[in-house]
């Protein structure tokens, strides 16, 4: 063993710092004196994926969900051999090496008579802190690449106490179609069919259905879609002129809208389980419109017209109770779009324009404090991850206008590998197991 | 009847040659165009005295003038809904049709520049079209006759990124969906 890891260990050093490199959003100071926040926090854990053989594809899965959830500095090696470096199955790993690497953490991935065995090290105490067996789906099912990314989730809490964000998928519109992927960007799927001018697709709480405005001629229904079986219903008051930004409440059997006819565009909640309806806003030509709700579903963050350019307000989950939400100057403050309420209902991301650009900014509900989170190019239209802190979102930083994500903690972006022109993503909250199927192509 | 194979053929072919025309593969894709259902113009009768033949075509022409100018377009200012001075007389133009066709139903739609989420821009597109019926209205168009409908920014008329570009997309299209046959001229 001795001979077989020396050599192999000046070039796991050369490569142990060399981490992926991370874009970073630049930092800036917006509506005098709202300061941006955004630095890299060097305090995060250096965390090793331990090279070995078999269960490969798992393994890159694992190593770049636990980089994309920005929680850990990954100490990267590449494998210089089969077994190089990492145990026996079942024997003991070689802590003094990934000490040497600076890595407080290493994880292990191994074969495990059909079943794949996830091991987390705290090489500083030289102990094994957890490790967890399951039994995978085939690599060429649907659901194989979420059960891995529900491990490395689970990899993550292990090690910082709070799970990752890769179980989880994106919706987004290209093309005029609805489409579904992995919070990693891969295995894209179309869920409504070519031909159709389909808009706004939003998650319900569990994770099950997707709700979205289908536009016919210039006029929109707003139909809740089921994954798996691709049921589709038109929520019951949307049948007639156009309805828009549809969001499930907190409940899952509410549904909040706008809807456009002759007098303005007002916002609405359906209930999906007596089909009634209830008007929230009374524009008088004014329009109200993309509600999100807090978390508690006690409150709803909207846009509206009613002071002049489309601002950020917030109302009652009844209507009472509507005021002003991100402060603005008139004449002075960009229109303001696009709200979305965090997981953790601290904060309400939206998208402002910035001399004409639209940037993304985070709201913080308590004392209504402004971030801007973005300034390279025009970003728009996010949507935040369970964790409370990751985004994606709209920008045309690198040409077409394509879906990124950014850590709203390190500044930290990526680029989703769509083709084409994306747009309007949602993302998922955490989904486990298969009950979330993909459905047929 | 050959004359009006022809037509039809030449019609076809036109019809093709539009719906060939593929969008830039960045944008995303249009809502298909309702087919227009306008037949050929008749053929000419044959052997008829020319007086007779004369005075169909001007009917012809007149008619088509007259869709033409409840075809055309109104222009707003960035992110506002009112209709502009200058655009007042095209709608009296439509509202003294409408007066004289009673048969005529328009379907007004608003679009928008690029510039504003897509989704504000499918309200303000809407609000577009709501103010011009609520004009035609106001010049006693009967409410029934005018369907309100938004296309956002999904349709640009000029794919652009320019001042001028966004001028030609912030617009209200006016479609005939029906009494477009035998249209007469205001009195």
């Amino acid at each position: 063993m001795r001979r077989l890891v020396l050599p192999c260990l000046s070039a796991l050093v050369a490569l142990a710092l060399a981490r992926a490199a991370t874009a970073q959003d630049t930092t800036r100071t917006v509506d005098g004196g709202v300061r941006v926040g955004i630095g890299y926090n060097p305090g995060v854990p250096a965390l090793v994926v331990v090279p070995g053989s078999g269960v490969d594809s798992v393994r890159a899965i694992v190593q770049r969900d636990l980089d994309y959830s920005d929680r850990f500095k990954m100490v990267t090696v590449a494998d210089p051999g089969h077994g190089a470096g990492s145990p026996a199955p079942g024997g003991p790993l070689n802590y003094g090496l990934y000490k040497a690497l600076g890595a407080e953490f290493a994880v292990e991935l191994m074969d495990d008579g059909g079943k794949v065995t996830a091991r987390l090290h705290d090489i500083g105490r030289s102990v094994m802190v957890n490790q967890q067996s399951v039994t995978l789906p085939p690599t060429t099912d649907a659901n194989f690449r979420l059960a891995v990314h529900v491990l490395a989730d689970e990899i993550a809490r292990w090690a910082t106490g709070m799970p990752g964000i890769a179980a989880t998928r994106i919706l987004f519109v290209q093309n005029g179609r609805i489409w579904l992927m992995d919070s990693d960007g891969m295995v894209p799927r179309s869920l409504t069919p070519d031909g159709q001018t389909s808009l706004s697709p939003a998650w319900s709480p569990d994770g099950r259905r997707m709700a979205f405005t289908k536009l016919v001629q210039g006029r929109g229904g707003i139909f809740v879609y089921t994954l798996g079986t691709g049921e589709t219903i038109e929520v019951p008051g949307t049948e007639t002129a156009l309805n828009i930004t549809p969001m499930f409440a907190p409940d899952g059997n509410h549904l909040a809208y706008a809807h456009s006819d002759e007098k303005g565009t007002d916002i609405f909640v359906a209930s999906l389980v007596d089909r009634g309806s209830l008007r929230l806003t009374v524009g008088r030509f004014a329009d109200n419109l993309s509600p999100t709700y807090s978390p508690d579903g006690r409150r709803i963050a909207f846009v509206s017209t009613r002071a002049g350019p489309p601002q950020l307000y917030v109302m009652g989950a009844d209507g009472t109770d509507q005021e002003l939400f991100a402060p603005f100057d008139f004449g002075v403050t960009g229109p303001s779009y696009a709200p979305e309420w965090s997981p953790d209902g601290a904060s309400v991301v939206f998208h402002r324009e910035v001399s004409g650009t639209p940037q993304i900014f985070v709201l913080t509900v308590a004392g209504q404090r402004l971030r801007q989170i973005t300034s390279q190019g025009r970003n728009e239209d996010a949507t935040w991850a369970p964790d409370g802190r990751h985004l994606c979102f709209v920008s045309d930083r690198s040409g077409a206008r394509q879906l990124w994500i950014i850590d709203a903690e390190t500044g930290r972006v990526r680029q989703l590998p769509t083709p084409g022109w994306a747009r309007l993503p949602a993302w998922s909250r955490r989904l486990a197991g298969p009950a979330v199927v993909a459905p047929k192509p | 009847m050959r004359a009006t194979s022809i037509l039809s053929v030449l019609a076809a072919t036109a019809l093709l040659a539009a719906c060939g025309k593929k969008p830039a593969p960045e944008q995303p894709a249009p809502e298909p165009a309702p087919a227009r259902e306008e037949a050929p113009p008749p053929p000419p009768p044959p052997a008829a005295n020319d007086d007779a033949e004369r005075r169909a075509r001007e009917a012809a022409e007149r008619a088509k003038a007259l869709r033409d100018q409840l075809g055309d377009l109104i222009h707003f200012d960035f992110d506002k809904a009112d209709i502009r001075a200058s655009d007042q007389s095209i709608l009296d133009q439509k509202a003294a049709i409408l007066a004289a066709n009673s048969a005529v139903r328009l379907r007004v739609a608003g679009h928008c520049d690029e510039r504003g989420s897509d989704e504000y821009n499918l309200a303000l597109g809407n609000r577009r079209a709501a103010a011009a019926k609520r004009y035609l209205t106001g010049k006693g168009v009967a409410d029934g006759r005018l369907e309100v409908v938004s296309y956002g920014k999904e349709r640009p008329l000029d794919p652009g990124h320019s001042e001028d570009a966004w001028a030609k997309n912030r617009r209200d299209e006016f479609e005939v969906t029906a009494g477009a046959d035998n249209l007469v001229p205001p009195k």
